[in-house]
């Protein structure tokens, strides 16, 4: 029967290129998808385009595609990426020039666009889409003058219409994680576009591979000590069959673990009802997927149910939402935690006597409660070595979020003793808020352009 | 007679973001416990034990198929991840969290609880 290998290259914007490389030297695949984006993502890289238009996608591809392309160009591999970010255009012409300077000659790189609807929000609106925040039913009118991107999923099918035009490399804005995967398994094996099972199955295995080593070991909550070289972690490989059973592993000779365990921690990761899991081609159902251990880090995919893909489209619309000016000092025992909260009460008189008063603000002491807030066992804190005080303040101006900092600084010397890690004030950042909301599919998908180029011609 | 444990003594669990909403899956090692997770851990406990961090509401969903519960956590990021002021703004650490939760288990339940582990120091 026919079946398809594709390897996992990237879980994040920053991650290593050495798994995709590993995946492309050992891991017998057809393609490899990497997944660069994330809501928290997509925010970085606005900042990036207001600072250089040229800017906006993930400004680790040229390094990361400088390692993958030759290693994938030797053997036929071909290279998904979602990377081009909120400039999938400018992302294209990086990995052309990445081809020039290692002498690849005629690689057909593919451009997805469409996705970015930023200049189009206020046509959408008048084409009586409300854009509604799908969590709150918000009007979107509260935010409309600090909007800064706004960004459709798209599905597979404009990737796979650049499979089918012959692109070696296939660079997208947001394209859904999950839909980088789908996308080689539909070209490949021939699965219809109603073809619910297959493609829902498509979409559980993207799912699990797109954040790579969280589902090889990375993260693992149970035994994760006995998990062998999790610094050479292998990322996921799954090889599926045309009547949509899989098989999911990961490279030879690489470390981590796959195990119905690390699997199915996987399956869970941000998932909220496991019953409706959106993909813009499909809705997933995750309540029927089977898992098996089928051998040594090879685990069994089989019974994925799915249903008719959603009539309209998730995107999410990023705006500034004020400006974070945030403060640490640590101190030392005896008493650190006892210091630590003197300290926050000395930095709120100070910054009420500036008139700089935050309009949310945040206390926490690092080492005692910042993660586990009221579920914290501060009773045992009593006697710890160390505790950082960190407070975090949000202000409509810039000014102020820089000034709040810089009040506490002066109690390195002024405050109680024993101070450790009271860094220079750090700078201020643009707070912004993701907006979730749901839009007409065809509004969409009628502007999504596909272009193939050839490098080094 | 019963037993109190606590969640990390039985269980294994994995969080992660979307928006404000934060999802915290937990999974049984067994049948048994996985039945007793059910019972004990309530979307009201989880909403209590979470304190200040959860402003909405939290939903349970059963997933017996690889025995989890999922907890979605509504109002639970601070406005999210690009907006917050936490130090963990994608709620990666909520797993951890919610192991923290003492249960309690029947002498039969708490005899089928895996051998406690723990990584060298």
């Amino acid at each position: 029967m026919t079946s398809i290998r594709i390897g996992a290259g990237q879980g994040f914007y920053g991650d290593t290129p050495d798994g995709a490389v590993a995946v492309a030297e050992r891991g017998d695949v057809a393609y490899i998808c990497c997944d660069a984006l994330a809501e928290l993502t997509m925010a970085i890289l606005q900042r990036d385009r207001i600072r250089d238009p040229g800017g906006g996608f993930a400004r680790d591809l040229p390094s990361f595609m400088r390692a993958l392309l030759g290693p994938a160009r030797s053997r036929g591999i071909r290279v998904i990426s979602n990377a081009g970010g909120l400039n999938p255009s400018g992302a294209a012409a990086a990995v052309q020039e990445v081809a020039r300077e290692l002498g690849i000659d005629g690689l057909r790189v593919a451009t997805v666009t469409g996705d970015d609807i930023t200049a189009r929000v206020d046509e959408l609106r008048e084409a009586g889409e409300e854009l509604r925040n799908m969590d709150t039913g918000a009007d979107i009118a509260t935010i409309r003058d600090r909007i800064v991107f706004a960004v459709a999923y798209l599905g597979a099918r404009p990737v796979v219409e650049a499979l089918e035009r012959g692109a070696d490399v296939v660079i997208t804005g947001r394209v859904a994680d999950a839909s980088l995967f789908v996308a080689p398994m539909v070209h490949e094996l021939g699965w219809k576009w109603d073809d619910w099972d297959r493609l829902a199955t498509g979409v559980v295995l993207g799912h699990l591979m797109e954040c790579s080593g969280q589902a090889t070991g990375g993260n693992f909550s149970g035994d994760w000590w006995n998990i062998p070289d999790l610094d050479r972690v292998g990322y996921p490989v799954c090889e599926v069959s045309a009547d949509g059973t899989a098989l999911l592993t990961k490279p030879a000779q690489t470390g981590g673990r796959v195990s119905v365990d690390t699997v199915a921690e996987q399956l869970l990761y941000e998932v909220l009802d496991p019953r409706l899991y959106m993909n813009p081609d499909v809705v997933a159902d995750f309540t029927t997927v089977r898992l098996g251990q089928a051998g040594a880090d090879t685990v069994s995919i089989t019974g994925v149910r799915g249903r008719p893909r959603p009539d309209r489209l998730k995107a999410i619309v990023g705006h500034l939402d004020g400006w974070l000016g945030a403060a640490t000092i640590g101190y030392s025992w005896p008493h650190a935690l006892a210091k630590a909260r003197h300290a926050a009460l000395l930095i709120d008189r100070l910054a009420k006597r500036a008139g700089v008063v935050p309009i949310e603000q945040v206390t926490e002491f690092i080492g005692v409660n910042s993660l586990h807030g009221d579920a914290a066992d501060v009773e045992t804190a009593a006697d710890i070595a160390e505790v950082t005080l960190r407070v975090a303040g949000r202000f409509h101006s810039e000014a102020d979020a820089s000034r709040f900092p810089r009040l506490a600084t002066p109690l390195a010397l002024n405050g109680p003793p024993f101070i450790g890690g009271a860094g220079t004030p750090q700078p201020p950042r643009a707070l912004m808020g993701v907006w979730p909301t749901l839009v007409e599919r065809r509004l969409v998908e009628d502007a999504v352009a596909v272009s193939v180029a050839s490098a080094g011609r | 007679m019963s037993r109190e444990v606590r969640l990390a003594d039985i269980a294994r669990a994995r969080s992660g973001d979307k928006g404000d909403l934060a999802n915290v899956a937990l999974f049984a090692p067994d049948d048994l416990l996985y039945a007793a997770l059910c019972r004990e851990v309530t979307a009201e406990r989880v909403r209590v034990h979470f304190g200040r961090f959860v402003r909405g509401a939290v939903e349970r969903f059963e997933v017996p198929n690889v025995r989890a519960l999922n907890f979605v956590l509504h109002q639970a990021l601070d406005g999210g991840a690009a907006r917050s002021l936490r130090s963990d703004p994608l709620g990666k650490s909520y797993g951890s969290l919610l192991l923290r939760m003492r249960v309690t288990l029947t002498e039969d339940e708490a005899r089928r609880a895996p051998p406690a582990q723990s990584p060298p120091l």
